[in-house]
């Protein structure tokens, strides 16, 4: 049996399953095949990896089924399993199942709990067709398929016609990116004939270059990872996405989905190797991005949008490293990020679980003694997050810095600032929510406070394993990993004595952001509230999130509704085609009110209209014929 | 004139007495009356043709033209009775509810 088939294959019979009987057979089953075949799906590539590493080092490959043979070209949806593709599927279905376990007791008493069990295999099905496909146009059915699962889970509770709305602006602003991505698709087909992803890395590397710029391809693709991976000017779906089940933000706006750009632009090393002004763009949209997300994280008070921008931060981070060249390190961070987000999503699950529905910070605190389990697993993941050493975050963070200094190929001190400015930033308001949330005196509602409880094993053993992992997961070299596939770039050499004292630095960065975060926040709100009466505009600008909806309301919005509205509508619909079909109505009408006087009930007129009509025919027809 | 000749004017003449009859008379049994005129002018032509040409076609179909009238006045009959006996007059003039 072909396993990597297999791997794909049992998420989509979950949702089948679920998707058709779920309701039926009642919640037992929906759990057992829910979280029961991606379990299944996790330990076949386990199995694949444990065969990839007994090889000699070449991709497994298999091809499911060919789909169409158009002239002398084949279109197979083909299965590649190299390295970079069995850390992807590790993770998606690892954390995945996690996940699932997770939502067993999360989503325990929502009416409609096979749907959403159904809905997040089918996630699953589409996001190992992105992570295995060998060609870009599986990759691209992947793609759009995870675009439609999140759609569907961020509108999960589509009653409230607020989250619906959030659902179609992340369909809608995804859109945007996709045609970036056809785009880029159409060209390389164009020009090299294929879309398998090994092969367009090769036309590259080989010596002689395809007729059209990487560059031209590089960033037409990245266009379409900023879109699915939220990077600025497309960034502004995710934190809406927020509005879907918490297990499902862990899942696909943290862990998985979001990271399909990352993975994008990493399988495709061979092309952006060769195209330094998209890698360049990527750098400039990747720090700009992490900067921005982590300003407007920091006065963010909804405790799901801190996390939110967070996750733009670092998702940001990652790009930053794919424009240097340092594709391994964004893979890097792309798996340690994968824990402590999704750790840290889920543990936000659970305090709001525990509140009963309450998810502004301001409103928490003090949970620490009420929730311990939380609180601690918690506490790891930010630590992981800020880059405290020994834990996860501080690895991939701190070579995401050095490269950032240091890359042949893109690195300068004054991204290094930036980006360290932005790890700063990012300790303080993770350590701000922590404080927050468990450690100030609180701030709840009696009524609240009575109510708070900790959450059931289900969710609190997975966050336990999450925080685990968070903890150790940096010890896993996955650039050495990676390197006969992802290329390391050199560093400057006049820089490498730098390299001790700049891990320093990073470790320093973290803790004053921890020591700034404690001076603020120790005593509760009232020292942030002094300092955002302080700077009004500043507060304001933060807080609005620099008011990017509002821009696109009125340069986007406003401008497509008035042409949708008086040209589409008004003179398209209402005139044209409405106006044109009640004419031919009225017409009609009218000249049968005419000929309606002809019928006046006299026999013998009938008669003579006959006869005169044979007469008219006869002499016709003796005219011309 | 010959034989021929003669034979078709008479039934262009009965065909034409039979249609201004039916055009200007009222009375709804005169204006079948009327009709049957027109279908003997039609009747009397195809006979003179097929004994001109010296075939039997123009025979047979009076046969079922024959067939079709004695069915038609069948029909028509009952009609004009039933009709006459709702307004008690043969005037069409009073039978026109249809127009429009």
């Amino acid at each position: 049996m072909n396993l990597l088939t297999v791997i794909v294959l049992l998420p989509l019979a979950g949702f089948v399953l679920n998707g058709l009987l779920g309701q039926r057979l009642g919640k037992p089953f929906v759990s057992i095949v829910g979280c029961g075949l991606p379990i299944l799906a996790f330990l076949a590539a386990v199995r694949s990896f444990l065969l990839l590493q007994g090889g000699d080092g070449t991709a497994l490959v298999e091809t499911a089924y060919t789909w169409a043979i158009v002239g002398d070209f084949s279109f197979d949806i083909s299965l590649y399993f190299d390295r970079l593709s069995a850390v992807m599927t590790l993770i998606v279905t690892g954390v995945g199942s996690l996940i699932h376990v997770y939502s067993t007791g999360y989503m325990k008493d929502d009416a409609s709990y096979a749907r959403y069990f159904a809905y997040l295999n089918v996630f699953l099905f589409f996001m190992l067709m992105l992570v295995l496909g060998r060609s870009l146009l599986v990759c691209f059915v992947g793609w759009e398929g995870v675009g439609l699962a999140s759609y569907l889970l961020i509108g999960f509770w589509f009653e409230d016609p607020e989250k619906a709305a959030a659902g179609k602006k992340a369909f809608i602003t995804n859109r945007v990116g996709d045609a970036g991505f056809l785009l880029g698709m159409f060209l390389v087909y164009h020009t090299l004939g294929t879309l398998e992803m090994d092969r367009i890395n090769a036309a590259y590397s080989g010596d002689v270059l395809p007729a059209v710029s990487a560059s031209l391809v590089g960033i037409l693709l990245f266009i379409g990872a900023m879109g699915k991976s939220a990077q600025i000017p497309l960034h502004v779906w995710l934190p809406d996405a927020m509005a879907g089940p918490t297990p499902v933000s862990a899942l696909i706006h943290a862990a998985t989905m979001v990271t399909a750009g990352v993975y994008l632009v990493a399988r495709l090393n061979g092309v952006y190797l060769h195209a330094p002004e998209a890698s360049q763009l990527i750098t400039v949209i990747g720090a700009s991005t992490a900067f921005f997300a982590a300003t407007v994280a920091i006065v963010q008070t909804d405790i799901k949008k801190v996390l939110a921008y967070s996750t733009l931060s670092q998702l940001g981070f990652m790009f930053v490293a794919l424009g240097v060249g340092a594709y391994g390190v964004a893979v890097f961070h792309l798996y340690t990020h994968a824990f402590f987000k999704a750790c840290l999503f889920l543990g936000a699950g659970s305090v709001i679980h525990a509140l009963s529905g309450e998810q502004d910070i301001r409103r928490m605190g003090g949970l620490a003694k009420k929730i311990p389990v939380t609180f601690v697993t918690f506490a790891v993941a930010t630590a992981a997050i800020a880059g405290i050493p020994p834990l996860a975050g501080f690895f991939s963070k701190d070579e995401i810095l050095w490269f950032a200094f240091s890359s042949e190929t893109g690195g300068s001190t004054l991204l290094w600032l930036v980006m360290s400015g932005t790890a700063l930033m990012t300790a303080f308001y993770m350590f701000r929510l922590l404080w927050l949330t468990f450690l100030t005196p609180s701030r709840m509602s009696h009524e609240t406070e009575h109510h708070v409880h900790e959450s059931p094993f289900s969710m609190t053993g997975v966050l336990i394993v999450l925080a685990i992992l968070s903890a150790i997961g940096g010890f896993v070299s996955i650039p050495h990993f990676l390197e006969p596939l992802l290329p390391m770039p050199t560093a400057r050499e006049a820089l490498e004595h730098y390299e001790t004292s700049l891990i320093v630095l990073s470790v320093v960065l973290a803790v004053v952001g921890l020591a700034g975060a404690v001076f603020v926040y120790r005593a509760g709100l009232a020292r942030a509230d002094a300092l955002a009466a302080r700077f009004p505009r500043l507060h304001r600008l933060l807080s609005g999130k620099y008011f990017v909806d509002e821009l696109y309301d009125a340069v986007l919005r406003r401008p497509l509704h008035w042409i949708s509205d008086r040209i589409f509508l008004g003179i398209g619909d209402r005139f044209l085609i409405d106006g044109s079909l009640n004419g031919m109505a009225a017409l009609a009408q009218r000249a049968a009110g005419r000929l309606s006087r002809v019928e006046t009930g006299s026999l013998q007129l009938y008669v003579l209209f006959a006869v005169l009509g044979v007469v008219a025919c006869l002499a016709w027809m003796w005219r011309n014929g | 004139m010959d034989r021929v000749q003669f034979l078709v004017a008479l039934s262009v003449a009965l065909f034409v007495v039979g249609l201004v009859g039916v055009i200007i008379r009222r009375n709804a049994l005169v204006m079948l009356m009327c009709m049957e005129l027109m279908l003997n002018g039609v009747i009397l032509s195809l006979v003179t043709f097929a004994q001109q040409t010296g075939t039997v076609s123009g025979a047979v179909l009076v046969f079922l033209i024959f067939v079709v009238a004695a069915a038609e006045i069948a029909i028509a009959i009952p009609i004009v009775l039933l009709l006459s006996r709702q307004r008690k007059t043969l005037d069409v003039e009073a039978y026109s509810e249809l127009k429009g």
